[in-house]
């Protein structure tokens, strides 16, 4: 018994540990966002893919029995997302933002409304991969029990963060998004890369929401998700469009999420709503502190209707 | 799809001279956003009437359903007002930070800490004050606390350059959970055992319904303050100011137009129509504010905002629309075994096909008198 | 509207027929037949039908009256506790014709199912719960509720025979009555096996929030809390969450065996659907309904799912004869002496609570041995 029992050490570790575990859909959907604005559109909606994309999932989990196919399937529905949004946002005097509220609504209503026999159905779950197991302390072992998506977010990040500087179709997305006319001199169409920035994010998004309903909490209901698509959206502004900052973000973001249980699993219990709003509070902070009203937000991408 | 000069409008003025021009350019300019809107709401039904289809279900039935649990009859139409009333004052949250160029989408906070503030001025008024005093200082209370709450998310754009739709939106999960520790602490009544709600309102502090009808007179305090805020945007040097600001606000700033004034100004203004509506939530429906205030109102008034393109009289059409469609979902639940799910998945179909069809604004020459032939 | 009227009036007589059918049996004279014929029953729920929690256990209730003869059964689902569900009753009352609604989510009460209980005194209202009071409220509306607090008294006899740690946890919901009434009894239960086991709650401030549940869970069992059970309305999260982790799980709400078939050691589950027969039994046989109405194991309110393969012989012996006991309605959860977890006395020592004790019902403190706090 006394060796499993780490006291007041539990708290860091699970912070660390629910950083982790609840990053993971604050990374994908804020990286998915972070391509479809660097390219000069705003898709409020992935609450709606992340959701589509979880209930996706879930059910091809169910019915084929495979955990990645059901991501996969996901991804796709996320995609087709991407495109309508895409698609209906490139017509003129079309407000990408309204459009984007819209879809939310869709992405939520089809997915309760086909995802209902698969409430009850158990779906196999996404793998992890044990890397405590060098430690005798199960604690230790659950905490560094981390799912591949984790690990896929964490490159994704270093390699959006390289591409969008050194490859040239991260250029052509950063003209887009800085100028539409002056990716019409050089000979770009800027519809169509922002089709495929927007489909993109739709699919990262879609994924998710697969990590919701395949890995943690692992389950599909339609309480599923407490908002993180929208709030992964308004991460990539805190983060400033950087996609190694919204990796950094979303781990902060969670794992202030975890401070709530864990000090309560160690018997502080006051005030408990209060440390439940301790994520959101931190996050304004340091907005706060970090904002110039001297300056434009730097990285913001010039035809971003958001931050004009 | 451009409508050619000879159509039906344009010959009827040829012969007719100059006495019908004003009265048709008049009906044309107003004929736009109707008949664009109700075309784009048919497509929509059309549209969703296919996955109806593909699901086995008759759409013909859907729509009876959705007319008669609507709109088809007295009690209906009260339904549809009932549900309708609060999204008026959290759309408008929403739309007049818009004109300024702004998007707020945390009306729900303001919502929330409104209908706490009115609760919790009302318990120390009741025996001192008779109902209609008693009933203004709730609502003055809980606009102030409104207009703080999002006035602070104005403040914060234009004095700090923080982004106003993340700080809102922070700030709405904020005052959520500083409305559950309230209500659960400190401004619990301790006989609301199993559901914490603050001390209850006295009867005589509630607001009734409007004589005749089954719907609260929050209804009309709604309506009046939809039609202020247009008179406001439309008819005032502040509301044309504030348009200038919204189109530019560089160009508003050179032209020394007070831009932190207005952008604060606006935003505390939607912040205390957020705030009224979360007081009329506890003083005409709940009771005493607890849990059950933080009902998504606030997110449904975006919804509504946009749709009306941001224009507080257009609002009150788009959500009676919106409050019929959600009265109907009972009704479709229960006789056709659809899941409630279904008119959300609705409103998002006719919602993206409404908003897309803005594109067709201005593409017919037919609803723009100014491009039409001028015959001397 | 006069369509539907029409389409109302055609299922009635189908109803009729059916009804006067059923009335060739003895014992049954036409005239009751048709009256029976007329009852259309509506359930509200605040959230989906198949949770594998709170809505399932009524929703799984409304489903053994459906088939009784003369039922119409309507059913609304997810309707928040607002303006919405005043609207859902008067719904059902004008335009399908219900003359008993269960509205069955606690928040409905007041003031939204009172005001349509004044406006509908035809329509028969009864809420799950215990809210209804004599002479406050109106005759036409009525609570029923169970005792299961005994099923996680039971609860905490599995755990406490099972525990390795003496650490057991509860994810709880909100610190209000009920759910502090079955924290306690839980860990009362696991203390009837070894005085010395403490139990850990956390409460996730939200009826339903998958996310917060699963945190709750993994801090409990990286406490080393290696039993957990929970009073949240849909424990699946719980359930799937902590079974993941290696520890024993003991449902609440409904039968979640299913999703954790090894860990899953015992539940207390609702059994609604002998509530609600006797409910609808009444009112076809033109009784009253009773305006409180409650009961517990023995009455049948309460039940529990089948013992799970984790469960130890010495651990059956000991519920089983817990359950013998609470069967017959003697057993006393709450007896003194006993402290709060503050070290105040709250029942003294020759005190002891029946099961239907009112005093119980406003039960505000975590007893001694549970680590956490209310507020």
């Amino acid at each position: 018994m006394d060796e499993t029992n780490i006291g007041l050490w539990g708290v860091p570790l699970a912070i660390l540990a629910g950083a982790i575990r609840v990053s993971t859909p604050f990374i994908f959907v804020s990286l998915g966002e972070a391509i479809t604005e660097r390219s000069g559109r705003i898709n409020l909606g992935l609450e709606g893919t992340l959701v589509f994309g979880a209930m996706t999932a879930y059910a091809v989990a169910v019915l084929t029995g495979s955990p990645w196919l059901g991501v996969l399937a996901a991804m796709a529905a996320g995609a087709v997302f991407g495109l309508i949004h895409g698609f209906i946002c490139r017509f003129p005097r079309v407000n990408d933002i309204a459009i984007g509220i819209a879809m939310m609504q869709f992405g939520l209503g089809f997915a309760f409304f086909l995802g209902k026999p698969f409430i009850q159905p158990s779906a196999p779950k996404l793998p992890s991969i044990p890397l405590g197991n060098w430690s005798s302390y199960p604690q230790v072992q659950a905490a560094l029990n981390i799912n591949v998506l984790f690990f896929i977010g964490f490159a994704l990040s270093l390699f959006l963060f390289w591409a969008f500087r050194n490859t040239r179709p991260g250029l052509i997305l950063r003209v887009v998004g800085d100028s539409t006319d002056a990716a019409r001199a050089m000979g770009i169409n800027p519809d169509r890369v922002r089709l495929l920035a927007t489909a993109l994010g739709g699919s990262l998004a879609a994924v998710g929401g697969a990590y919701l309903s395949l890995y943690y909490p692992g389950s599909w209901n339609e309480g599923i998700s407490s908002g993180q698509g929208l709030m992964a959206v308004a991460l990539v502004i805190f983060a400033r469009w950087n996609p190694i900052h919204c990796f950094l973000a979303a781990l902060l973001f969670g794992g202030t999420g975890a401070l709530g249980p864990a000090l309560k699993s160690v018997g502080v219990t006051q005030g408990y709503y209060l440390f439940y709003a301790a994520p959101y509070v931190l996050t304004l902070a340091i907005l706060i502190a970090t904002s110039s009203p001297h300056r434009a937000l730097s990285g913001a991408p010039g035809a971003l209707s958001l931050t004009k | 799809m451009t409508v050619q000069a000879n159509d039906p409008a344009l010959s009827l003025n040829a012969g007719g001279g100059a006495t019908f021009r004003p009265l048709l350019e008049w009906l044309a300019r107003r004929a736009e956003p109707v008949v664009i809107g109700s075309a784009a709401i048919l497509a929509g039904l059309m549209l969703f009437s296919l996955f109806i289809l593909a699901i086995g279900k008759s759409p013909v039935a859907l729509f009876q359903l959705m007319y008669t649990g609507g709109f088809g009859s007295w009690f209906s139409l009260q339904n549809s007002l009932s549900r309708a009333a609060p999204l008026l004052l959290t759309a408008l949250c929403v739309a007049l930070p818009a004109r300024l160029g702004l998007v707020i989408i945390g009306g729900e906070g303001a919502l929330v800490l409104g209908g706490v503030a009115a609760a919790a001025v009302a318990a120390p008024l009741t025996g001192f004050l008779p109902p209609y005093p008693a009933l203004i200082v709730m609502a003055v209370a809980s606009m102030i606390v409104g207009g703080i709450w999002i006035g602070a998310v104005g403040f914060l754009r234009h004095y700090r350059g923080v982004n106003e739709t993340i700080s809102s939106l922070l700030l709405a999960y904020i005052a959520i959970a500083l409305m559950n520790q309230l209500v659960e602490g400190l401004l619990r009544d301790p006989a609301s055992l199993n559901k914490p709600s603050t001390m209850p309102l006295p009867p005589g502090y509630m607001i009734g319904d409007i004589p005749g009808m089954d719907v609260h007179w929050g209804l009309v305090i709604s309506i009046i303050a939809c039609v202020g805020s247009w008179i406001l945007i439309e008819m005032t040097s502040y509301g044309f100011a504030a348009r200038m600001a919204g189109g530019n606000v560089r160009a508003a700033q050179i032209q020394g137009l007070p831009v932190g004034r207005l952008i604060v100004g606006f935003t505390a203004i939607a912040g205390t129509f957020a705030g009224l509506a979360g007081m009329l939530e506890v003083a005409a429906v709940q009771g005493s504010a607890n849990g059950s205030i933080a009902a998504g109102y606030g997110y449904t008034g975006i919804l509504v905002a946009f749709l009306a393109r941001h224009n507080p009289l257009a609002i009150i059409p788009i959500a009676f629309l919106l409050g019929g469609l959600e009265a109907s979902g009972g009704l479709i639940q229960r006789r056709m075994g659809l899941p409630d799910a279904t008119v959300v998945a609705l409103q998002g179909t006719l919602f993206i096909v409404i908003l897309f069809c803005e594109t067709f604004y201005g593409r017919f020459k037919v609803f723009n008198p100014d491009l039409w032939k001028r015959r001397t | 509207m006069t369509k539907l009227l029409s389409m109302n009036r055609r299922n009635f007589l189908q109803v009729s027929a059916a009804g006067l059918a059923a009335s060739a049996l003895p014992g049954l004279t036409p005239g009751t037949a048709l009256a029976q014929t007329a009852l259309t029953v509506g359930f509200i729920y605040v959230g989906p039908k198949d949770d594998y929690g709170y809505n399932q256990a009524h929703a799984e209730g409304a489903a053994v009256i459906k088939a009784m003869p003369g039922v119409t059964l309507v059913e609304e689902e997810n309707v928040p506790e607002t303006v919405d569900v005043q609207k859902t009753m008067e719904s059902m009352i004008n335009l399908d014709g219900a003359s008993l609604v269960f509205p069955t989510s606690f928040g409905y009460f007041d003031p939204h199912m009172l005001a349509m209980a004044a406006k509908y005194p035809d329509t028969q209202f009864r809420h799950c719960g215990g809210l209804w009071q004599a002479g406050k409220h109106p005759a036409n509306t009525g609570s029923y509720f169970g005792y299961i607090h005994q099923g996680q008294y039971l609860n905490g006899v599995a755990a406490g025979n099972a525990t390795k740690s003496k650490k057991i946890g509860f994810v709880a919901a909100k610190p209000i009555p009920q759910v502090v009434q079955n924290v306690n009894a839980f860990l009362l239960g696991a203390r009837s096996v070894d005085p010395t086991i403490t139990c850990q709650v956390i409460f996730t401030g939200e009826w339903s929030l998958a996310i917060k549940e699963a945190e709750a869970t993994n801090a409990l069992v990286d406490q080393g809390v290696d039993v957990i059970t929970c009073h949240v309305d849909s424990p699946k999260v719980v359930v799937e969450t902590a079974a993941g982790r290696g520890a024993f799980v003991c449902g609440y709400h409904a039968d979640q065996s299913p999703l954790a078939p090894e860990k899953y050691l015992t539940g207390a589950e609702w059994a609604w659907g002998k509530v609600y027969t006797d409910f609808i039994t009444k009112a076809q046989a033109g009784e009253k309904l009773g305006n409180f109405v409650r009961g517990g194991l023995k009455d049948g309110f309460v039940k529990m799912s089948a013992l799970g393969p984790g469960v130890s012989e010495k651990g059956r012996k000991m519920f089983d004869a817990t359950l013998a006991e609470a069967m017959t309605g003697k057993l006393s959860v709450f007896k003194g002496p006993l402290n709060d977890n503050k070290g105040n006395a709250v029942i003294a020592a020759d005190k002891a609570y029946a099961e239907d004790a009112i005093d119980l019902e406003s039960m505000a403190y975590l007893v001694e041995g549970v680590v956490g706090s209310t507020s």
